[in-house]
């Protein structure tokens, strides 16, 4: 009884004292922005857009990549908008790649009134839960890498995304294979994770309905360093070429076992080799390996190299494939918010006008890619292209490009 | 200062009124503020202050029931931010049923479970393929998905199907003891994993890693339930059920077998305990509970996917029965609100102060330390901290005493064993 | 079917027995402190990755040296391992002490929580440490020794194809043998190793017999540590690419070679090790030739844990291993 007793005093005291501080310190940034729009009229209302990528785990150097694109983006903008009398602001959430952490960062977000938009993710495992949070929240995402075709074809209002979809990119890489490469017998690898499966499976109808064989279609387990097992199976079934449809860091240990191996047949992979890990990881062995990407190489236009320049230099680190898809994302979010900001007679506009705006984007000439969004939010200029790494260098050599097809 | 406490260890009005104080403080803070982490899990601190209160327990339980359904509610719906606390609740929730399931098993009967989430994953699936399309690939006849109505038959279904596993696991796996049994349930954790994610062929049942989208979210009378504070009182319902459950299975003949088994097995089988069906019904009971809150998960993710049952998700509800007190109810309900708020709140909060405070260049921060990513370092941390300094948790177990007086006065009343003194305790354990 | 099964033979032989020799030294680590302590200690897997973790560090750390061009690759092989168990060893010592020895008289089910407290402390702890330093926690090393060779296997029955062998893969089958005869030796021919039985049997009449018994576990986990570093060495150049959870799936593996091969002896363990490493490589070289397809080799792993699992149920005592009579 008297430890109770103890204890609930004790507890009381406690509690009451953090309250007094929980009163005046609160959190900073929910008080900050109650602060700043409760101050009403225009001047420095506060408008957020939140990013959601992984910024932790396996993909977190292509998350990071999103975040910092996004952020360049917001903070090139910024002025534009203060002009206007309203303070941009980004709020950078960490999904870690998991649907569970994803659906509730979006429940915050989703009370968070003064976000109007969402740039992200970067799993599609993780986009597909999320956006059914943001169409209850009527809150606009566009994903700079989610490439899953459920993404969008679940014909949610807020779903949008600027790369290409896995229906495209897939048999994108197969044409290649089979056409220009002339590939026959082809073992397709793929990691049992939402995005590899896809991708592989595209990859290997489009190559079938090409007149190819699929010499094996076997899986690996992400996470794992010994790959001989599936690799045994490719060296039995001889192949001439060889898909893998999965993260770099096990595309990387793939091709560097499988050349130790003595097989010698064409590599390729899907937009998640897209990355400088892979090179770190495959190291000389990942020459001549192919990679289909939904970005483009930045470096070959000027403006495209002044861009990667400008965020080296900024962040100094190298662009990566996702940064620029990040930045173009948040230049159509932001001039989505101002048409509605526009159309809202200069006021802070609904979030139902930002997500219709957003939709409506025609003709927007991005860094990397222009944008149109079609009737469920796929960016009808998209485009996939075919990289080869001529050296142990990243990027690889951008050796093919191929367009919407629909 | 003692006279005081003493004052108010005798006077419940008191008690009753520094409770009410608190509660008024906490919730018009949270209702004032717009987000305020620290005002939420004051309120939610309330129902721990009334845990330490002198008051009987029926008084207990509906001051807890006036707070959960209307004070918290209400206090966190000022805001914009309702949705997200009840979220935040609604998980807790969720947590709290599966850490009181795991309880059973390793609390109680002392059996450690290392792959507890894989009958999460049984309930989840169990509504997740027949509310989708995907049922239609084995079940002829295009009765697939189910709608919404059909979620309520779910719960006890999805309870029941994890239950049966339970008790599938378990009839091989209580040939082994101790730590081996860990491993083993471990084992069983990734099987189960494993095979969820590729059950797509030769007959597609999960659709493997692709998961399954577009779950029919709960529908009652044409009510559709898509909100957390919907969910919110969907999850209160069952965790009422459970916890009044629990706590009738902790006083029965088989809650005290579980506890002999725990103590001493051989000496409890010689005093004539099954010890096999004793295990079991730990397993199946303690699966069952996550397994109904599994069928509420799926509904309300609308989208599950093998990702969601990994390894670290069977360890974080461990972390939480042993945080709580392995054995002890409340301990329990508390360290599972208590690292669901970490790991949602606290440390998502916490790193947006962080990165906040990094953009306008107060702090650099390396990425590596961001707080979100330390959720293993201080999971690991609470295990050993836990295990070396309180191995009875925060709110250790307290096993019913029953003083001798009140047993003999029972034998001597010729009254049936059992129920009469279960109720003359009850009511001396709550005065 | 049989063909392509046969076909693939050595070059699964091959890389099962290099996966095998892992297994099995760091199934030793797990023996080890098992026969003493009666304690799984769940830590060890994530000492196999620390060990890892610190040979590509020192092997970073010489070639800025510039050490690695001056000396051959053998004297940095052997010096990069032998950092690498000192380190791990008296890792493995720092464990015991601060997470073990506390809890020696508490039940096994908190030692046992414990120990898996400490195992994601080290995970998080090097993933920490990697990430500040590279900015990324998977971590690709140098390669000491890269080059592989054919072996001419096919020459032996038509039936059979040529295997590639890295030559990383010998010196994985060498130095495993290695520790394992000097393991093997040290517990049956010196005075330590006696000590270590004679704790094994009854740590009670031990202490009596004026055995140190807090000495000997002191040993006890600094050696099994060793090795299990040691293998992490093995493991980083021969993949040349790790991360902080490589551990965790790995010891469950080891463990199941302890198991297999009954725990607590150490001759169980490197069988054990060795028959898991080549059941896992041919059955995920094979599952989906001989069911057809419908299951492939995704299911390896499922594979390897129901081993553990049958083994624990109809043969708890493993292989070699003596049953024990429950003490009342």
């Amino acid at each position: 009884m008297k430890r109770k007793t103890l204890g609930f005093v004790s507890m009381a005291l406690l509690m009451s004292l953090v309250t007094a501080c929980g009163n005046s310190g609160g959190n900073p940034t929910a008080n900050g922005s109650e602060a700043a729009s409760s101050s009403g009229g225009a001047a420095g209302t506060v408008i957020k857009i939140a990013t959601q990528s992984p910024l932790s785990g396996s993909s977190s150097i292509q998350g990071e990549a999103i975040r910092l694109g996004a952020q360049m983006a917001l903070e090139d903008r910024a002025k534009e908008f203060k002009d206007l009398g309203f303070s941009l602001e980004l709020v950078p959430y960490d999904d870690q790649g998991d649907a569970k952490k994803g659906v509730a960062n979006s429940e915050m977000i989703g009370a968070d009134q003064a976000v109007l938009g969402v740039i992200g993710h970067l799993n599609s495992g993780v986009s597909i839960p999320s956006s059914v949070v943001y169409e209850k929240y009527n809150i606009p995402m566009i994903s700079p890498a989610s490439t899953a075709t459920e993404f969008t074809d679940r014909k949610l209002k807020v779903a949008n995304r600027v790369v290409a979809r896995d229906d495209f990119q897939g048999p994108a890489g197969a044409q290649y294979a089979v056409n220009e490469l002339g590939a026959k017998n082809i073992f397709v690898i793929q990691d049992k994770t939402a995005y590899g499966q896809g991708l592989a499976e595209a990859f290997r109808d489009e190559a079938q309905k090409l007149g190819a064989t699929i010499a094996g279609y076997e899986a690996i387990t992400v996470g794992e360093k010994d790959f001989n097992g599936v690799l045994n199976i490719a060296l039995s079934k001889k192949p001439d070429f060889i898909f893998f449809g999965g993260l770099y860091a096990e595309g990387g240990l793939l091709v560097k076992q499988a050349r130790e191996k003595g097989i010698t047949a064409p590599f390729m992979g899907g937009d998640a080799l897209d990355s400088s890990g892979m090179v770190e990881i495959a190291g000389d062995s990942v020459k001549d390996s192919l990679y289909s990407s939904v970005a483009t190489d930045i470096t070959k236009s000027a403006e495209g190299k002044k861009w990667a320049d400008r965020y080296k230099e900024k962040f100094s680190k190298n662009a990566e494939g996702y940064s620029v898809y990040a930045y173009d994302s948040m230049s159509v979010m932001l001039n989505a918010v101002k048409s509605a900001i526009d159309a809202n007679g200069g006021k802070l506009p609904a979030r139902e006008a930002v997500r219709d705006a957003v939709r409506a984007t025609k003709d927007f000439k991005g860094v990397a890619t222009e944008v149109s969004f079609d009737d469920i939010g796929d960016n009808v200029y998209a485009k996939v292209f075919i990289y080869k790494f001529e050296t142990a260098a990243y990027p690889g050599s951008l050796v093919s490009e191929v367009s919407k097809q629909k | 200062m003692s006279a005081f406490k003493t004052a108010l260890q005798r006077n419940k009005w008191l008690q009753l009124g520094l409770l009410a104080a608190f509660v008024l403080v906490s919730a018009a803070s949270v209702y004032l503020t717009d987000r305020s982490v620290i005002a939420f899990i004051l309120l939610l601190g309330s129902l721990l202050l009334l845990y330490y209160t002198t008051l009987t327990n029926g008084v207990k339980w509906a001051i807890a029931g006036l707070l959960l359904v209307l004070i918290i509610p209400f206090a966190t719906g000022g805001g914009p931010s309702h949705e997200s606390y009840m979220e935040v609740a609604t998980q807790c929730g969720i947590y709290v049923a599966m850490a009181l399931g795991l309880n059973i098993v390793v609390g109680f009967a002392g059996l450690l479970d290392l792959g507890f989430v894989a009958f999460f994953a049984i309930g989840a699936y169990t509504y997740g393929i027949f509310a989708t399309g995907q049922a239609n690939n084995f079940i002829p006849g295009d009765l697939f998905p189910l709608s919404g109505n059909y979620f309520w038959l779910f719960i006890v279904l999805g309870g029941l199907m994890a239950a049966l596993f339970g008790v599938l696991l378990g009839l091989p796996v209580l040939r082994v003891k101790g730590d081996y049994l860990a491993i083993v349930t471990l084992g069983f954790g990734e099987i189960v994993r494993i095979i969820f994610n590729n059950l797509e062929k030769p007959v597609n049942i999960t659709n493997g890693a692709m998961g399954l989208s577009s779950i029919s979210p709960p529908n009652l009378f044409g009510l559709q339930f898509t909100f957390p504070h919907q969910f919110y009182f969907i999850v209160l319902g069952i965790l009422f059920v459970v916890i009044f459950g629990v706590r009738r299975f902790e006083h029965s003949r088989i809650g005290r077998s579980w506890k002999a088994v725990r103590e001493n097995e051989i000496a409890a089988q010689s005093m004539g305990i099954p010890l096999i069906r004793t295990k079991l019904t730990a397993f199946a009971i303690g699966a069952s509970f996550s397994g109904l809150m599994g069928v509420v998960f799926a509904a309300k993710q609308t989208f599950i996917d093998p990702s969601s049952f990994t390894l670290l998700e069977s360890t974080t509800i461990l972390v939480m029965v042993v945080l709580g007190g392995m054995g002890s109810v409340p301990g329990v309900i508390l360290g599972a609100v208590l690292v669901t708020l970490l790991n949602l709140q606290v440390l998502t909060e916490f790193t947006g102060w962080l990165n906040q405070l990094s953009m306008q260049g107060i702090i650099s921060l390396p990425n590596a330390l961001s707080p979100v990513k330390m959720q293993r370092f201080i999971f690991g941390a609470i295990l050993i901290l836990i295990a070396i300094f309180r191995p009875h948790g925060l709110i250790s177990a307290k096993n019913r005493k029953i003083p001798l007086s009140q047993v003999k006065e029972g034998e001597a009343n010729e009254h049936p064993e059992g129920t009469r003194i279960g109720q003359k305790v009850r009511r001396v354990n709550g005065g | 079917m049989l063909a392509s099964i046969l076909g693939s033979l050595p070059q699964v032989l091959i890389d099962g027995l290099a996966l095998g020799a892992i297994y099995a030294v760091v199934a030793l680590g797990y023996t080890m402190v098992y026969g003493i302590l009666e304690l799984i200690n769940f830590a060890h897997g994530e000492v196999f990755m620390t060990g890892a973790f610190v040979g590509t560090a020192t092997l970073f750390i010489f070639d800025d040296a510039g050490f690695l061009s001056s000396a051959p690759g053998w004297i940095v092989y052997f010096i990069v391992i032998l950092i690498s168990m000192i380190v791990t060893g008296l890792l493995g010592v720092l464990i015991e002490r601060i997470a073990y020895r506390p809890l020696r008289r508490a039940p096994k089910l908190i030692s046992l929580i414990s120990a898996i407290g400490v195992s994601f402390v080290l995970q998080d702890l090097i993933r920490f440490i990697a990430e500040l330093i590279t900015g990324n926690y998977i971590v690709s090393g140098i390669s000491l020794f890269n080059g592989s060779f054919q072996l001419g296997t096919s020459s032996l029955t038509s039936s059979f194809s040529d295997a590639f062998v890295k030559n990383n893969t010998f010196i994985i089958l060498g130095v495993a043998i290695l520790l394992m005869l000097g393991l093997d030796l040290f517990v049956n021919r010196t005075k330590w190793g006696v000590a270590m039985r004679a704790v094994a049997q009854d740590r009670e009449t031990a202490s009596l017999m004026s055995i140190n018994v807090n000495k000997v576990i002191v040993l006890t986990f600094f050696i099994g540590s060793a090795l299990g570093g040691a293998t992490g060495v093995l493991f980083a150049q021969q993949y040349g690419t790790i991360d902080p959870y490589i551990g965790y799936i790995l010891g469950l593996k080891a463990f199941t070679a302890a198991v297999l091969g009954g725990i607590g002896n150490i001759r169980g363990a490197m069988f054990g090790g060795l028959a898991i490493g080549l059941l896992e490589m041919f059955a995920s070289a094979n599952l989906g030739l001989i069911t057809n397809g419908s299951f492939g080799s995704e299911y390896k792993d499922v594979f390897a844990f129901a081993i553990l699992i049958l083994v624990l149920i109809f043969k708890p005592e493993g292989l070699f291993g003596r049953a024990v009579k429950e003490k009342v």
